[in-house]
């Protein structure tokens, strides 16, 4: 996140490494013996990508929320693949020229996530509740985005009251985790995966069927990729192999429209 | 005489390269908006409410620092004890901690599961996801940058006046007072003016610690991040109206402390 930071303080999309050992950019230059695959992915997915990773050994991933790597794609940065969290930015950089053709590979759920250990919340409507602290994604990560369609299903008033509680909005939904396993804030809208993901630290309170966004997970080679048929074999896996496996072991349920 | 030529030759080609990386992504930032972007993007809400927090915030850890900095580095600069390297490294550390270190290092001490967490709690202060979070995230990266810089402004003072202050009947508080710290002004200053510049820019241990929300903990670097992602022209124009008050405020601090204590110590 904070090679992010970098990336922003450099003004004309210059790349830059990522602290995960990711990179916005293509890596190498002379001497690099092994040409890298380099994939810019949602911060959701770093658990299932690392793990998929250890196939692809030159696979090389920089997390961050979907909308930033959007963003910097953008801006002129080219990795070999971009995995979003939603299907909205992939389809946009689509549009614009910036990426092929994105595949959806991915399904996701929406949840309540708590503190395991000290949980004042267990559903939905105890987070309305005065006094209680939230944690949610601001309005342009997808996660944050599937938050406020949740909450927009709700009746005025008890969306207007949760969004009272709400003390934090992340750039990312590794930020609302973080603040969750420090017992910063009571509850937080994060997805099944991130539970999953948490080591027991975290626990989820569902969310009623009728409340729950379709969240898919889109993916595509970006135009001008250095490594095009590496990217499409890494999204091939994604959709039938071990990066589908990958996936299904860290929490994400088939592609919606299957 | 004909090889002295080159080395000043060296010397200013040196720092053009070094001018040129430099400025260039600060000009960038101003050759990618028009005066008329900066001014409407000013006016989107969120943006001054952003500047104010930061200017706020960061005022309040500066003074918070200069209180308790200035005495604490005169000691450190004008006695000699076992065990003061020691001291002296422990207080610059936080100078070449990442800021994301310095964030899990305040929730892991002052987080609600942290050392000190129940302490804090049990008082009834709330730190963490509030405007108070911010100043102390702010106060804890700036800190040194001042400690340092007023260490050495103090260490730099001629001794014979300090003691001719004494000899001349004033006490030690006195001294302090009236002598060390006019006559290491401007050393003083330039510390003060290094510490808010790194309090304006703060962002991974305020991200971190504070975390983000309009109004409240949302600094003005924390809202061009935001920005980032939706609006590449709105933070460019934040950007570039941060780099305007940080170096207004530099550029106010020299001005102050050239003009102030003209004639002082150097600093």
């Amino acid at each position: 996140m904070l090679g992010m930071l970098l990336c922003a303080a450099l003004p004309m999309g210059a790349g830059c490494g990522g602290d995960g050992g990711g990179d916005g950019a293509p890596p190498g230059g002379p001497g690099s013996s092994k040409p890298k695959l380099t994939v810019s992915a949602a911060a959701s997915l770093k658990q299932a990508f690392t793990a998929y990773g250890k196939e692809f050994a030159s696979a090389r991933f920089s997390f961050a929320g979907s909308d930033e790597l959007a963003a910097q794609i953008s801006q002129g940065v080219k990795p070999d693949v971009f995995a979003a969290a939603n299907t909205k930015l992939p389809e946009e950089l689509f549009k614009k020229g910036l990426v092929e053709k994105p595949t959806v590979f991915a399904g996701n759920r929406l949840v309540l996530a708590v503190p395991a250990d000290d949980a004042k919340v267990g559903s939905l409507a105890d987070v309305e509740r005065p006094g209680v602290t939230l944690a949610v994604g601001s309005k342009s990560v997808p996660v944050g985005s599937y938050t406020r369609t949740v909450l927009d299903k709700l009746p005025a008033a008890q969306s207007k009251a949760i969004l009272a509680n709400v003390r934090s909005e992340e750039p990312d939904v590794a930020g609302i985790v973080g603040k969750l396993s420090q017992g910063a804030v009571d509850a937080g809208f994060v997805y099944v995966s991130d539970v999953r993901g948490s080591d027991g630290k975290l626990k989820a309170a569902e969310l009623p069927e009728a409340l729950q966004p379709s969240v898919a997970y889109g993916v595509a080679v970006v135009k001008g990729a250095k490594q095009p048929r590496q990217a499409q074999a890494f999204i091939d896996g994604l959709l039938s192999g071990a990066g589908r496996r990958a996936l299904e072991n860290a929490g994400f349920e088939p592609p919606p429209s299957e | 005489m004909r090889n002295r030529g080159w080395f000043p030759v060296g010397l200013v080609a040196a720092l053009t390269v070094v001018l040129c990386f430099l400025t260039l992504p600060i000009v960038a930032i101003f050759v990618d908006t028009g005066p008329l972007d900066l001014l409407s993007s000013l006016g989107e809400d969120g943006a001054l409410e952003a500047l104010r927090l930061s200017l706020t915030c960061s005022a309040i850890a500066v003074g918070l620092i200069v209180l308790a900095g200035t005495p604490a580095a005169y000691l450190l600069a004008t006695r000699r004890f076992r065990g003061r390297a020691a001291l002296v490294t422990l207080v610059e550390l936080p100078l070449v901690l990442p800021p994301a270190v310095a964030g899990i290092g305040l929730l892991a001490a002052l987080g609600p599961n942290g050392v000190l967490g129940g302490v804090v709690e049990d008082a009834g202060i709330e730190l963490v996801l509030t405007t108070a979070g911010v100043i102390l995230a702010l106060t804890f990266v700036a800190a040194p940058f001042y400690l340092r810089q007023a260490q050495s402004a103090f260490e730099a003072l001629d001794r014979t006046w300090l003691e001719a202050s004494r000899t001349l009947g004033a006490t030690e508080a006195r001294t302090f007072l009236r002598v060390a710290i006019p006559t290491a002004g401007p050393g003083l200053i330039s510390g003060l003016a290094l510490a808010w510049g790194r309090a304006l820019g703060e962002f991974g241990a305020t991200l971190m610690f504070a975390g983000s929300f309009r109004g409240v903990t949302q600094t003005a670097p924390l809202a061009i991040y935001e920005r980032f992602s939706t609006d590449f022209t709105g933070a460019l124009a934040l950007s570039a109206v941060l780099v305007a008050v940080s170096a207004a405020l530099l550029l106010s601090v020299k001005l102050l402390s050239g003009s102030a204590w003209l004639g002082g110590a150097a600093g």
